[in-house]
């Protein structure tokens, strides 16, 4: 069981100043399976992204990929083992055409010494071909990005990660700026991917987005995680009560009707 | 994947197709503009000086050696507009690139060749230095290149009077004659072509028999040259694709990877040597180097980027256009002089000018990046 582990984050600890911003988190992504990530504003998402993908070193914990102990110093480190991470911003220049986003920063080249030039042909086949894969049907590789869709743009972004070989994609909040449909079209895209043997760890607060999709689920609150919980241990309902901080509107609703009697006993 | 979603995409597939037409792409080329542009510029005088002599060999290389100076020029602006930042210290660059070739070759005795390539190796040093400062502080290139204007312009003048005792440099035409390399910027290119086609009638002599148009001036083959270079880089390299990358979005394009600080840095070297390129050509040409040279020349090099379809936000742009920029602005500056027209108009067409252009290409802008 083990073996299938791809990245262990073990008691992964990020102090900023006085503050603490995570304190001992541990979850662990295997290779085909979908980890979400859950938790409301400020429960330390954004810090838990930033130190798995690279760009805060955690000041505890250790980072264990594919059994050996490492330490990123720089999303590069990261992404060099395979880690990819898709930002919210999904890093797509908008008045770029697709093929130049799909390889930014990674161009195929051809030739030789200082005729070496950007093999755009090579670039277009493969953009075509990988957002065909997807059911993108890019006919011209050479338009804006601007003009697709929020999902297309999306798909994209996870797509170009994974040509690039990614073996554990990070997602950040994939599906917060879609609709219904385009949400669901990107939702079937990551199922994909996982199915085809890649660890998918996936951010967002939306339960409804999360539930369907995920195979474990690790709740993150003021810092700490609440636990992970595999499907079957835990229904939609309970899901969605710990992300809403349930206890929070159980004592909430406690007070409510305190108010309300004191208010009554009053008249 | 059902056949559900197949179909879906399907009729979304058929959504794409109906918006992507010739046309419509050959509208969002950023260039089409300035070609346009040209085209019009061309016919207006074409008919209204058609006769003048404009058009005479004498008269077109007039036009295209004005244009081919502030072109060398806008290419480095479009870079680096494409790039995401502005150089404003260009004009003052051209002034103080004159003063390092003329004063190190005519008061402290160095071969012309190696006062020229003292002035490049200043220019690689300002270029850094102003890339370094917008990429560290973050604050916008505007302000630090507008600094950097008064600072060069000052120092030009400072150093000078300092050193010589006045603005001007003259004497520098007879250093030109054995020196390796400052054919480069000065010598006229097929002059023989020229020679032959005055001895065959076919362009105007002058009283002693030489034509009038001696050759093409280097600074139109630099001109050309630069544009085939910086259109090459942007369209054919991995570089030109973080051009585009640093000046669409320099957070995305960081986030991929993309080394956004050496590329920008680069790019405010590349205009501080378009600069003294310009330097040479003019200094060489007229044997003699002033302080005030390239006054307000950073603007013109910004007027021709953004007519030849750069957009001041970045990420957008080609070299071809700003190319084609330069030419209309060359143009309409000399031709101005074979019509009736008051020469004081000039201004007020280049503002309008800009203008339109500004307006054409913030269309341009929408529909590319026009979600639907």
């Amino acid at each position: 069981m083990s073996t299938d582990i791809i990245v262990e984050f073990n008691n992964i600890s990020k102090f900023f100043g006085s503050v603490i911003a995570l304190k001992d988190v541990t979850m662990h992504v295997k290779k085909g399976e979908i980890m979400c990530l859950l938790g409301d504003n400020g429960a330390g998402k954004s810090t838990l992204i930033k130190t798995l993908s690279g760009v805060h070193k955690p000041n505890e914990g250790e980072i264990i990929v594919e059994g050996k102990k490492t330490t990123f110093d720089s999303p590069r480190d990261a992404l060099d083992l395979g880690i990819a991470t898709v930002y919210q911003d999904l890093a797509l220049v908008s008045l770029m055409s697709v093929t130049r986003n799909f390889f930014m920063g990674r161009e195929p080249m051809k030739g030789f010494g200082l005729f070496k030039v950007f093999d755009i042909e090579k670039a277009n086949a493969v953009a075509a071909e990988r957002m065909g894969q997807i059911g993108i049907d890019v006919r011209d590789p050479s338009q804006a990005v601007g003009t697709m869709s929020g999902g297309e743009r999306q798909c994209l972004a996870i797509s170009r990660a994974i040509y690039f070989g990614a073996k554990v994609l990070i997602l950040d909040e994939p599906t917060s700026a879609l609709g219904v449909h385009q949400a669901s079209v990107v939702l079937k895209y990551i199922v994909k991917a996982a199915s085809e043997g890649l660890g998918v760890i996936l951010i967002t607060h939306n339960v409804h987005h999360a539930y369907p999709v995920g195979d474990r689920f690790t709740i993150l609150n003021r810092g700490k995680s609440m636990g992970t919980y595999p499907k079957k241990d835990l229904s939609r309902e309970k899901l969605l009560s710990m992300m809403a901080g349930g206890e929070e509107l159980d004592k909430l609703e406690v007070e409510l009707k305190e108010m309300d009697r004191i208010s009554k006993s009053n008249n | 994947m059902s056949t559900k979603s197949q179909s879906i995409d399907r009729k979304s597939q058929d959504e794409r197709l109906r918006r992507v037409s010739k046309l419509k792409k050959l509208l969002n080329r950023p260039e089409l503009g300035a070609l346009g542009g040209s085209i019009l510029v061309f016919i207006f005088f074409g008919i209204i000086a058609g006769d003048s002599g404009m058009f005479s060999a004498y008269g077109t290389l007039n036009f295209l050696e004005v244009s081919s100076n502030l072109g060398i020029i806008a290419i480095g602006a479009a870079m680096l507009m494409i790039g995401g930042e502005f150089d404003l210290s260009v004009g003052s660059m051209i002034g103080f690139a004159g003063i390092c070739i003329a004063i190190p070759a005519i008061y402290w005795g160095w071969p012309l060749w190696s006062s020229i390539l003292f002035a490049f190796s200043m220019a690689v040093l300002i270029g850094y230095a102003n890339g370094i400062l917008v990429v560290r502080t973050g604050l916008p290139s505007f302000i630090v290149t507008l600094a950097m204007l008064f600072i060069l312009r000052g120092a030009t003048l400072a150093l000078t009077r300092l050193i010589t005792g006045r603005t001007q440099v003259p004497g520098l035409r007879v250093l030109i004659e054995n020196d390796p390399i400052a054919w480069i910027f000065s010598a006229d290119v097929f002059s023989g072509l020229f020679v032959w086609l005055g001895s065959l009638g076919l362009i105007a002599l002058r009283q002693d028999g030489t034509p009038l148009a001696t050759g093409i001036p280097t600074s139109v083959i630099w001109w050309i040259g630069l544009t085939i270079f910086a259109t090459w880089i942007l369209m054919k390299t991995r570089y030109g694709n973080w051009i585009f990358a640093s000046g669409g979005d320099k957070l995305g394009a960081r986030n991929v990877g993309v080394p956004v600080a050496r590329v920008k840095i680069s790019l405010f070297i590349g205009t501080a040597v378009c600069a003294t390129i310009y330097a040479c050509v003019q200094v060489l040409d007229a044997g003699s180097a002033d302080t005030m040279r390239g006054f307000l020349k950073e603007l013109e090099a910004i007027v021709a980027a953004v007519v030849g379809g750069c957009l001041l936000t970045g990420g957008y742009g080609s070299a071809i256009g700003a190319a084609f920029g330069a030419l209309i602005f060359g143009t309409v500056s000399m031709g101005i002089y074979y019509t009736d027209v008051d020469t004081d108009w000039f201004k007020v067409f280049l503002g309008a000018m800009m203008l339109i252009a500004v307006i054409f290409n913030n269309f341009v802008r929408r529909r590319v990046t026009e979600n639907k």
